[in-house]
């Protein structure tokens, strides 16, 4: 009997808050979470009652438990944290969720999360702390403190192996910034980037100057998932989770810079699993989000997700070939994180299912096939397809 | 806010790599078992988890795997080292160590250049260990 996921869970209803500037968000990040997970269930038709199973990632501080009182769920079957930082964890929370409707642990799973960064403080900012052991103590009194920083570097290497410049970087931002513009919900619409204005703007790490880097926000998404054969009982197209896969290859969260492969985003291992279970190739794939904590780590997880090889990278990374709705592959067509929000992610999932609902404010005609790439570079990584009906 | 730099604090497993910096040499672990080089110090071999590991001096000879440049300070504390050239470097023996470059102009910096290491004794009784171009 092959193992898998495919066509077994579907999402019913995706919900989110107003997305605020960091540190901006005048309620208190639980009470995101609650507003989200509402929203997300009001979409599905589903009473929040329904739910009986929580399933979120980066260490959200918002538990299960807590939440099903809030919102007075029936029961509770299933809390689930997935490990690590950062957005590495987007569809690994998915596949948690899908996994557990699956089995028939829980039956109305939500995948959740909520960011009030004022409250709790920035994740960019290094750790002040003055004396430091363990392998720590080897990078941070060296200044090497912040996610910038180690990220830069990998790109930096990944660029130099194989001659990438500058541009491609360039052509990821800007294809993000161009999709916000027709998103009224994007932190950036109205606010247009050229390449002038890229090319002009600061250093942060070399790589990355500043529109290279995600923004912080404060808000909460959420997507409520049921099983597939229930997929039709709801309000919007149906759309079914057809693969994840997450984690990472041989030792790429060994600490001090000595992953084996050093210059990676981590999915090499990741993305063929992904395949396998979806049963498809990169060329089945409609429309994509990856998300971007920096640019360089899109270019290397599209690369690693076999989208390109590696050698052709400058010639695939031009501006016409990313964008809605004719592009070779539109990419992050509501304005990622750079443009539309930084959610940890869970907005380009949305995404990604309006893709599949036909409802995106960048609709690519007849997309049946539509993929989310998680934050790339930590470790766990993951990523998930999703699917129209026609493709079950 | 405390605005003096981190400093590391040697443990009872890392403190034969700290004590070496102070005398100016380099100390790596070996794994009598396997063979293969250990970073950062810890009590089993990374590669077949014995613990039959021994510290040996090494030449401290790199080559620059990867770097950045910083050009907004990481912490307040470093904002006298901006621009902050920050380095992986990969010695000798196959171990990678991140540090920053010294004596070295920005334009002369190049991924695989040869390094050797520079000795930075930045506090009563602790010293980093930078690279410098060999
Ligand atoms: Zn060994």
């Amino acid at each position: 009997m092959t193992r898998t996921l495919r066509g077994k869970a579907a999402v019913a209803g995706v919900g989110q808050t107003t997305y605020y500037k960091h540190g901006q968000s005048p309620d208190a990040e639980s009470k995101l979470a609650l507003e989200a997970i509402v929203n997300a269930c009001v979409d599905a038709g589903v009473s929040p009652k329904e739910i009986d199973g929580f399933a979120s990632f980066s260490n959200d501080r918002n538990d299960g438990p807590r939440l099903a009182a809030a919102l007075d769920c029936k029961e509770l079957r299933y809390s689930n944290m997935f490990w690590g930082g950062g957005g590495g964890g987007t569809a690994g929370a998915i596949e948690n969720a899908a996994a557990a409707i699956a089995c028939g642990i829980a039956d109305c799973v939500v995948v959740y999360r909520s960011l009030a960064q004022g409250q709790f403080g920035r994740f960019g900012r290094g750790a002040q702390v003055r004396h430091v052991s363990g392998d720590a103590a080897h990078t941070v009194p060296y200044g090497l403190m912040s996610a910038a920083q180690m990220f830069a570097m990998k790109a930096m290497r990944f660029m130099h192996d194989y001659g990438i410049r500058q541009e491609a970087l360039r052509a990821i931002a800007l294809a993000s910034y161009t999709h916000a513009q027709s998103n009224p919900q994007a932190i950036m619409h109205g606010r247009p980037l050229t390449e002038e204005q890229y090319d002009a703007s600061r250093w942060i790490v070399e790589p990355f100057r500043l529109f290279d880097c995600c923004q912080e926000n404060d808000g909460a998404a959420a997507m409520v998932l049921v099983p597939a054969e229930r997929a039709k009982d709801f309000a919007h197209r149906p759309c079914y989770v057809l693969g994840t896969a997450s984690g990472g290859p041989n030792r790429s969260a060994a600490p001090v810079h000595n992953a084996p492969l050093y210059g990676s985003s981590h999915f090499t291992t990741v993305a063929k699993h992904l395949y396998r279970m979806a049963e498809l190739t990169p060329n089945d794939v409609d429309v994509l989000q990856s998300y971007e904590n920096f640019t360089g780590g899109v270019l290397m997880a599209m690369v690693e997700h076999g989208f390109c090889a590696a050698e052709e990278v400058n010639d695939f990374f031009v501006l016409d070939n990313l964008l809605a709705p004719d592009g070779r592959l539109p990419l992050n067509t509501s304005g990622g994180n750079l443009a539309e929000c930084y959610m940890h992610g869970l907005g380009l999932t949305i995404e990604a299912v309006r893709q599949v609902r036909g409802t995106s404010c960048n609709q690519i005609d007849g997309a049946e096939v539509s993929m989310m790439i998680a934050g790339p570079m930590v470790t766990p990584v993951s990523s998930v397809i999703f699917g129209a009906e026609s493709t079950l | 806010m405390d605005l003096s730099k981190p400093l590391p604090t040697p443990t009872p497993t890392s403190a034969p790599f700290w004590d070496g910096l102070n005398d100016g040499v380099v100390r790596l672990q070996r794994c009598n078992a396997c063979g293969g080089w250990i970073f950062y110090p810890r009590s089993r071999c990374s590669h077949c988890l014995s613990d039959d590991i021994e510290w040996h001096e090494v030449s401290g000879a790199a080559t620059l795997h990867t770097f950045t440049i910083a050009r907004q300070p990481t912490a307040p504390q470093f904002a006298d080292e901006v621009p902050q050239i920050l380095a992986v470097v990969e010695l000798e023996e196959g171990v990678r160590m991140t540090s920053t470059l010294v004596r070295v102009t920005e334009k002369a910096i190049e991924i695989g250049m040869q390094l050797e290491p520079y000795f930075d004794r930045v506090a009563d009784g602790v010293t980093l260990l930078r690279f410098a171009p060999r």
